[in-house]
């Protein structure tokens, strides 16, 4: 892979620090002159993967989240948000729309789909007891289109 | 996110300001149901047209507020949302539950 730039942050699992991980975000790829919609979508779908490290991934605990952002090629955007949380036993299952472990929670099932729609590619790797990784990417529309 | 409720002859108007996430949610939620459960308006309108941001949390945050006011009789709406906000919404397919303008 090659990277045009990139950034790396970790952070405690603290609430506070959803909005902190948007706003790094959106620092990082103003760089790639992201539509505003483009620029939402992004922002959307990190908040989704920071908000599971802190409520699901740490539930009853808490821990650091690693983030990685790069730039690639082309203008395409990718980053990746680890915890070393309680992992998921069923991905599969955890992917499918309105599947919620925490719905007394009001939490709707809806995180994982919000990330597949707004990004172009999703992949989640996760082990029970180690913790769970998010790579997202989405490739900006060129210029002019 | 600020909460500010206004209220006149059983219609509410929440105007919602900011960003909804979970750990913002958390004190809206207590705002709006400690004024739904006090107050039990026929209709609360949540006036989001000064929402920047929202992710799932919101989905949660409308859906619960949805099953409360109809647990009391009445009834959500959700009011002004801006195009982010209307993407998130429609693919968790709120239209189709809460009336939305
Ligand atoms: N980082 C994680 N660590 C452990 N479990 C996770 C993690 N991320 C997701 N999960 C599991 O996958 C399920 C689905 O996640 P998803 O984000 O789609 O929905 P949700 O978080 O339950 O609800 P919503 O995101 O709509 O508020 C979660 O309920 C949880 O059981
Ligand atoms: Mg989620």
């Amino acid at each position: 892979m090659e990277i045009l730039n990139e950034i790396r942050f970790s952070m405690p699992s603290l609430s506070a620090n959803e909005s902190a991980a948007r706003a790094a975000v959106s620092a990082f790829i103003v760089q790639a002159d992201p539509t505003v919609e483009e620029l939402s979508d992004i922002r959307t779908a990190v908040s989704e993967a920071v908000t599971n490290a802190i409520v699901h991934g740490y539930r009853g605990t808490s821990g650091r989240i690693d983030l990685v952002l790069r730039l690639l090629p082309e203008r395409e955007i990718y980053i990746r948000v680890r915890d070393g949380g309680c992992g998921i036993a069923d991905v599969k299952k955890a992917m499918e729309p309105l599947f919620t472990t925490a719905p007394e929670e009001e939490r709707s099932g809806l995180g994982f789909s919000v990330m597949e729609s707004f990004m172009d590619r999703l992949s989640v790797r996760s082990r029970v007891g180690q913790g769970t990784t998010v790579t997202m990417r989405k490739k900006l529309a060129a210029h002019g289109s | 996110m600020k909460v500010d409720i206004k209220s006149e002859n059983g219609t509410a108007i929440a105007a919602l300001r900011g960003e909804i996430d979970h750990h913002s949610a958390k004190s809206a939620r207590e705002q709006l149901d400690s004024f739904i459960i006090n107050m039990q308006p026929d209709v609360l309108s949540l006036d989001m047209s000064g929402i920047t941001f929202m992710d799932s949390s919101g989905i949660g945050l409308i859906m619960g507020r949805h099953k409360l006011m109809r647990e009391c009789g009445g009834r959500l709406e959700v009011k002004s949302p801006q195009e982010s906000i209307r993407r998130v919404l429609r693919l968790a397919g709120i239209e189709r539950i809460v009336r939305i303008t």
